[in-house]
């Protein structure tokens, strides 16, 4: 081993604590788990600490003070680890791209957030950028597009790095749709405070899903994915929605999201 | 207290300066003085003819129409016949600038006449100040040798430019400007002329002479 | 304050948009033009993200100077032999422009495209003393005869299909023939230009805005494409110039850094067709333009933003880049917003304007896609303004009491770690067992606003803590 060796190689086995995000932890934990796998397969020790949300919807609402009390509990929680990443851009990009301004006044806590933002990533571009992986083990029979999510895209620059992954998965077509990049209307609060306005966004946006002619729909960030899937079951659509973590961990036993649980032998 | 010194108090509060701050007036003092250049983009860059060609390429981009002409002695022929071509009719009307007044034009059948235009010409002439090759933009300056009416009324405008005065980028025709006009000091007027007039107001569709001319010809003139 | 302002009834506005077939069929335009063209105009630039950077660098370097440059150039104004009259706000703005215009014993004024005379609505304070003002922009002009606010900040009837215009020119044009083929817009251009021609040549004052104004020169800077502005301010015997204070840049060379990040934002164009740059009246020798030069520098509300978590907002240059890109302004157009400025740049301006206890709705109504950022000429971080906005409103308690209480109901469980897997665990097995046969829900309590267009996916039941520890326990280290 040369002298000059990052810590990542220095070191056999990354510890990796996984920020699984709350809507994750709540609604779909597949996605979490399939998260773990990509992260062990390529050779990280992966925990995960107790948490509850990165805060972002208090910081969303004007709320400060509510956000920086979250915001110390992660920094405390994540301290001892190498990494920090998120199957998530948004949560990741909270973390990432606000915790230091929210401690910019906060000498104390500066630093830590600093430190903490400068180790946390989205789960494909952590794979891609940091691990430098370029190929999954995974099969995924079909056409899939993928639907850009705003703060992963535009705060932390993950646009290559899932299709670049995606473009390994043995079996799998990406379509790109068109505006792949724009906004779906979720906005957290957003989609319900102004239902009216993420409605007609979602609309737009299903219609660009539907005319890429893909069988499944991907993205990594869960409120997108849960916005645009009940969209797409409420106008009768049968396009699958999943994270894009499940089918790269080649994890996807769990029925797509928004569809029926069955148990075996059950019908619809 | 006056509404300009309660607006410059407000802003002096809300900067937390008093205005008499040496180092401040010294570092607005000099970058007024010295005007330095920002960054200048590579595209105009170039000399000689690759200049003249970009400068081509970007003006017929914005939609003007080009010609060159190897001599001042060739502008009205080249004119007239720009006319003909588009069958307008043979008048043309142009200021006093003496560039102009010294070619040809009996030469020609055109009919001209001189003065700033009061909206009743089809066709007018001008002579340029300088050019820039980065955008294919005139740089047209105010004055009884070529009047600002004469720039959007007609219906179609010719400007005749010189090669040797189109430059790569805005800042070079500045430092013209300056050095003809003094520094900090301008002409009343300075157009930049960049295509025929045109509008995008009705369903974004793009139509040309909104106001100002529906032609704008340039004809450069190689010395 | 203002009569026009309908900020407050924001969803109401959006509603309406929403069901207005004519209004969505324009908005696709927007959609369409805007944003093609300007990233092809961007990616011709290898220099573009660069003088993004150098146009920022300018606006704050100037903003932090701004008392100095403002004297700099009102000495300049003065020695070219023009006036700077300076107005503390609108109303202050509105009886310098009238008095000037009474000086001038004008009874038409023609005008230019200007944002800040839509601030101080100097038409309607005009036209109440007898004096016609006539906007000569084309779009302007159309929503002048509809008596609207301007939709957009660049194209300001946007909203409107070529057939309402023309209902409008046949409305309003007393001499048109009846008979005349009105159906394309090059048509309706064609009758509008023979119309204004006419005003121009009529007109006593011209008042245009502007784009900057030069320190180093005393010379005012306005950009169009239509050349309406020019003949707004060459033709009468006065020109004069409506700027808000935050114009200002230092030198032509700055300037012309700016002026190339402008038009490739805004329309996609290298360079606008006509940028022109005016320095106080016509001179002795001059054959054309305007015997008086006024410019009226107003602060109306900008220098109580300096200093502020909203300074950079005063970057802007008003290419509307921020609305052509965001998803909200495509949904709804800018007349939902209630007031003169729509889109991103108007949520962050139009609360330190009016107030944000009327325009609290615009900050709010926005998913933070951050592409009106991601494009903006200035790098204004607008997200971040209008959460500073958020802020404010949550600090003054403007937010309607089930939000707020909503809001301390999760924040409660989200300080407890430890309750809040207890309490999620519960939750969760109990939401995914009664969805677990559709896979979603068609309505939920509390989430009326979700599941009015869209389902709500049903949780798998078990949370990913709770199952990580029953898992991972079981599984040797």
């Amino acid at each position: 081993m040369s002298a000059d060796a990052s810590p990542t190689e220095r070191r056999a086995k990354p510890r990796v604590g996984l920020f699984v995000t709350c809507l994750v932890d709540l609604i779909r934990p597949s996605i979490g788990f399939a998260a773990v796998k990509l992260l062990e397969d390529a050779g990280c020790t992966v925990d995960v600490p107790v948490q509850t949300c990165c805060g972002q919807p208090a910081y969303n609402s004007g709320d400060r003070a509510t956000t920086r009390d979250i915001a110390e509990q992660v920094i405390a929680a994540f301290q001892g680890y190498d990494y920090v990443v998120a199957p998530s851009g948004s949560c990741a990009g909270m973390i990432k791209a606000h915790y230091p301004e929210l401690f910019a006044d906060d000498p104390n806590l500066l630093p830590k957030a600093e430190a903490l933002a400068d180790k946390t990533f989205e789960l494909t571009s952590f794979l891609v950028d940091v691990l430098g992986i370029s190929k999954v083990d995974a099969a995924f029979s079909g056409t899939v597009t993928y639907h850009d999510s705003c703060s992963g895209l535009r705060e932390l620059g993950v646009k290559t790095q899932p299709r670049k992954l995606l473009a390994s998965v043995e079996g799998l077509t990406l379509v790109e749709m068109n505006d792949s990049d724009v906004c779906c209307g979720f906005g957290g609060t957003f989609a319900v405070k102004y239902s009216d306005i993420s409605g007609a966004i979602v609309d737009a946006k299903a219609k660009n899903v539907e005319e890429a002619h893909a069988r499944t729909l991907l993205a990594g960030d869960l409120g997108c994915l849960m916005n645009m899937a009940g969209k797409l079951s409420r106008d009768g659509k049968t396009i699958e929605v999943r994270h894009v973590a499940e089918v790269l961990a080649g994890m996807t036993d769990e029925p797509p999201i928004g569809a029926p649980k069955l148990e075996k032998g059950e019908r619809p | 207290m006056s509404a300009r010194d309660e607006i410059l108090a407000n802003i002096r509060r809300a900067l937390g300066v008093k205005g008499t701050e040496t180092i401040r007036k010294q570092i607005v003092a000099e970058r007024l003085e010295r005007a330095p250049k920002g960054l200048i983009p590579a595209r105009g860059q170039a000399s000689g003819e690759e200049r003249l060609a970009v400068f081509k390429a970007q003006a017929e981009a914005s939609l003007a129409t080009v010609t060159e002409v190897t001599s001042p002695a060739e502008v009205p022929q080249s004119i007239a016949l720009f006319l003909r071509s588009h069958n307008l009719p043979a008048t043309l009307r142009m200021g006093d600038d003496l560039r102009l007044k010294a070619m040809p034009w009996a030469e020609t059948s055109l009919e001209i006449s001189h003065g700033p235009s009061a909206g009743g010409d089809l066709n007018a002439v001008s002579h340029a100040f300088g050019g820039v090759a980065e955008t294919g933009t005139l740089v047209m300056v105010s004055g009884p040798e070529n009047p600002s009416t004469l720039n959007f009324l007609p219906d179609n405008h010719i400007i005749v430019v010189s090669s040797k005065d189109i430059a790569s980028d805005y800042e070079t025709v500045w430092n013209r400007v300056r050095f003809t006009f003094g520094k900090g000091g301008m002409p009343r007027t300075v157009n930049w002329i960049t295509g025929p007039s045109r509008s995008g107001d009705i369903e974004q569709t793009l139509l040309l002479g909104a106001h100002g001319p529906r032609r704008l010809h340039i004809v450069v003139v190689r010395d | 304050m203002n009569v026009h302002t309908t900020s407050p009834q924001f969803k109401r506005n959006a509603a309406r948009a929403l069901a207005d077939t004519q209004l969505q069929k324009a908005l696709g335009n927007v959609k369409q033009g805007f944003i093609d063209k300007r990233a092809k105009a961007a990616a011709k630039l290898p220099e573009f993200e660069a003088l993004r950077d150098s146009a920022r660098d300018i606006k704050n370097h100037t903003l932090e100077n701004l008392d100095l440059y403002l004297e700099a150039y009102e000495a300049k104004v003065t020695a070219s032999g023009g006036h700077v009259h300076f107005a503390r706000n609108a109303e202050d703005a509105r009886d310098i422009i009238l008095s000037l215009c009474r000086e001038a014993g004008a009874k038409t004024v023609t005008k230019g495209k200007s944002m800040i005379a839509e601030e101080i609505e100097i038409n309607d304070h005009l036209e109440k003393n007898g004096i016609t003002p006539v906007e000569t922009d084309l779009g302007e002009y159309i929503i002048q005869l509809r008596h609207e606010l301007p939709s957009h900040i660049i194209a300001p009837a946007v909203h409107l299909n070529a057939t309402q215009v023309e209902q409008d020119f046949r409305r309003v044009h007393k001499n048109l023939d009846p008979n005349r083929d009105l159906s394309q817009p090059v048509q309706l251009l064609s009758e509008a230009r023979s119309v204004l021609r006419e005003r121009f040549l009529a007109a006593d004052v011209g008042i245009t805005g502007a784009n900057f104004l030069v320190a180093e020169t005393g010379t005012s800077v306005i950009v169009t494409n239509e050349g309406n502005g020019d003949l707004t301010q060459i033709l009468p015997k006065t020109h004069i110039v409506l700027a808000s204070i935050e114009k200002l840049v230092p030198t032509l060379e700055d300037v012309s850094q700016i002026l190339r990040v402008l038009a490739r934002s805004a329309t996609g164009q290298d360079m606008s067709v006509y940028t022109t740059f005016s320095t106080g009246p016509r001179r002795a020798s001059d054959a054309d333009g305007p015997e008086n030069y006024h410019v009226v520098l107003i602060d109306n509300g900008r220098s109580a933003m300096l200093g502020s978590d909203f300074q950079e907002m005063l970057r802007c240059i008003r290419c509307g880049a921020c609305m052509n890109h965001c998803p909200v302004y495509h949904a709804v157009g800018g007349h939902a917003y209630g007031w003169v400025y729509p889109g991103p740049m108007g949520a962050v301006l139009t609360p330190a304007l009016i107030g944000v206890d009327k325009a609290g709705h615009l900050p709010n109504a926005t998913t933070f896609c951050g592409r009106c950022e991601s494009v903006c000429p200035v790098r204004i971080p607008l997200p971040k303004l209008m959460r500073h906005w958020r802020e404010r409103e949550f600090e003054r308690h403007l937010a309607p009491a089930t939000f707020r209480s909503g809001l301390a109901f999760w924040s409660f469980f989200a300080k407890r770690p430890a309750l809040y897997r207890l309490a999620t665990r519960a939750a969760m097995v109990t939401l995914g067992f009664a969805g677990r046969h559709r896979g979603r829900f068609k309505w939920l309590p509390l989430a009326k606003g979700w599941t009015k267009y869209r389902d709500f996916p049903a949780p798998e039941g078990e949370t990913f803590q709770a199952r990580w520890k029953r898992e991972r326990s079981r599984r040797p280290a």
